[in-house]
């Protein structure tokens, strides 16, 4: 069986969350084709081929797959689906918006948001914001699946597929791009930085958000995130957003401040590697899954922990 | 213009879900249940087009038990029309077999909008809009937070990884609401006198000829790896001393 991922890049690279999705994609098939379509594909398709265990890299250079139109994509991947068993996409706010489309066109059940591959027909999937994990067995002909790149290994490096250009088959065009209105920063983006720091509702005002919480981040070279909570009170803008509405992120450390920890927020947050929790209430469920608990106010402890930092020389 | 809002009856969104001892699910006996957060802020926005005069009708669908019907007179209070109740037993349909279902009510309907919540919060799919779209061979704005409707067209605004990015999309059209979309009304008490008297329409999947069996077998429900908690720390500089010699990650 033959399987193909779909590339997530940008700006002429691949994302991680590509390779990622070939680690999944490696315990369904050996052979493994992935999809680049969009726009400037030369570098990020030039990178796919360097993925070890990768058959062919196919690209599609449009516009609208540039921009990511579903429909788009349906057209193009549904068409490229007669020499192939599962289509594996990375759950992306991209990835989520056309792989439903793709699997209703083969009319097949999609496998959302898949966190392990148990054998070729058998998934685990999160339910429930995560407060359940579900065990299905598709009977589908062809599988339609989205990874949860998070919890996936990159795929190395060390191979040397083909390249070939695909035909980007034209969409019936009743959605049309008007504009996008990114978020410019420096710092590492939220999906794949090493160190998160995420500020909650504690904080009162985005000029508090702003103050406490990004000098801390800069200063650890960390990305910033916040809870639902922050996010819908206007303190920080909503892709910020953690938690089972907004990403879901696994860094290294993952340094809550004044956060409580609500269910939804521990569904985006809970498989980081190390939990800091910094939070004046002893009581707040963030504790119950923090490694390093600090109860103290933050208006005292993050002046303390940047010159802390300081001295342990960041 | 028609709109058509769809509805789902899942746990409520304050509820914590545990999985049943024999993990053959999550346990729903005894539990509150509720209208889906994102469909709550789908109908809320289709009430808020007719307030302005952009919609004529708003019709609000469901798919489920026959309890599904007071999550539409939820929605039939806070100000939508009239109601339909696609009655099924057990377990809810799959996100392809519900789509299949409203393509064949939008077929009896002629909506010139279908606004759906962006996901349900028990399944988590994030699928049901995308895949009515590809059903009807329409144009789709997922994940929006602002709706503009003018004329035959719509301009969307969607929350995308990274920022926002807006299309216009022609109608009829699948708009799927995301969070900061609108604020959902609480119904005030007349409303839900006279929603009492609103017509809901109960009927089956037999009624419109789909197949919903599932495609997707669940071999077992389980509770996800607890995470333990660890340790209080006395300071700032203890805390640093930690993250740095004991967990490595500075």
């Amino acid at each position: 069986m033959a399987v193909l991922v779909i590339a997530d890049h940008h700006d002429g690279h691949l994302r991680d969350t590509t390779h990622k999705t070939v680690t999944a994609a490696q315990a369904l098939s050996g052979d493994i084709d992935i999809l680049v379509a969009g726009v400037k594909l030369d570098g990020a398709a030039a990178e796919a081929a360097k993925i070890a265990g990768v058959r062919k890299v196919l690209t599609a250079d449009s516009e609208a797959l540039g921009n990511g139109l579903a429909e788009a994509y349906e057209a193009l991947v549904v068409g490229l689906m007669g020499g192939y068993d599962a289509v594996l996409t990375p759950s992306t706010s991209m990835g989520k918006n056309f792989s439903p489309r793709i699997a209703a066109s083969l009319d097949v059940a999609q496998i959302s948001d898949v966190v392990e591959v148990v054998d070729a027909n058998t998934f685990v999937r999160p339910i429930y914001a995560g407060n359940a994990l579900e065990t299905v067995q598709s009977s589908d002909a062809k599988k339609v699946i989205t990874v949860r790149p998070t919890v996936f290994k990159a795929a190395g490096e060390g191979g040397s597929a083909s390249i070939e250009k695909v035909d980007p088959t034209a969409a019936s065009g009743g959605a049309r791009f008007v504009s996008e209105e990114m978020v410019k920063s420096n710092r590492p983006e939220l999906g794949a930085a090493k160190i998160v720091v995420s500020g909650g509702r504690a904080m009162g005002s985005a000029e508090e958000f702003q103050r406490v919480i990004e000098p801390l981040a800069d200063l650890l070279g960390a990305a910033v995130g916040a809870s639902r909570a922050a996010v819908d009170a206007g303190y920080a803008p909503n892709d910020y957003q953690v938690g089972q509405t907004g990403k879901v992120v696994a860094p290294d450390a993952y340094i809550a401040i004044g956060i409580s920890g609500a269910i939804q927020h521990l569904a985006g947050m809970k498989d980081s590697k190390v939990i800091v929790a910094i939070n004046k209430d002893s009581d707040a469920p963030i504790f119950q899954v923090a490694d390093y608990g600090l109860v103290a106010d933050y208006k005292t402890a993050i002046p303390e922990l940047m010159e802390a930092l300081k001295t342990a020389g960041k | 213009m028609k709109v058509l809002v769809t509805v789902k009856r899942v746990i409520d969104a304050n509820v914590k879900a545990r999985v049943k001892p024999d993990q053959t699910g999550v346990d729903l006996a005894n539990v509150k249940m509720s209208m889906n957060p994102f469909d709550e802020i789908a109908v809320e926005e289709a009430v808020r087009m007719k307030e302005k005069g952009l919609a004529t009708e708003v019709v609000v669908v469901s798919i489920g038990v026959t309890q599904a019907q007071e999550t539409i007179r939820t929605a039939l209070a806070m100000g939508a029309d009239r109601g339909i109740l696609v009655q099924t037993d057990g377990e809810p349909p799959e996100p392809l077999a519900v789509a299949k279902l409203l393509k064949a009510v939008v077929a009896e309907e002629a909506p010139n909008l279908v606004l759906m919540g962006k996901q349900a919060i028990d399944g988590d799919n994030n699928a049901t809009g995308q895949m009515l779209a590809a059903l009807l061979g329409w144009p789709q704005a997922t994940f929006a937070s602002k709706i503009e409707l003018n004329g035959d067209k719509a301009t969307v605004i969607r929350e995308v990884d990274g920022g926002l990015q807006t299309l216009e999309v022609n109608l009829p059209a699948v708009i799927t609401a995301d969070l900061r979309l609108n604020e959902p009304r609480y119904a005030s008490l007349p409303n839900i006198m006279k929603a009492k008297k609103k017509e809901i329409a109960v009927k089956t999947t037999a009624d419109y000829g789909v197949d919903i069996v599932p495609r997707l077998k669940v071999v077992k429900v389980s509770e996800p790896a607890k995470r333990q908690a660890g340790i209080k720390v006395e300071s700032a500089a203890d805390l640093v001393m930690k993250l740095k010699n004991e967990a490595g990650v500075l």
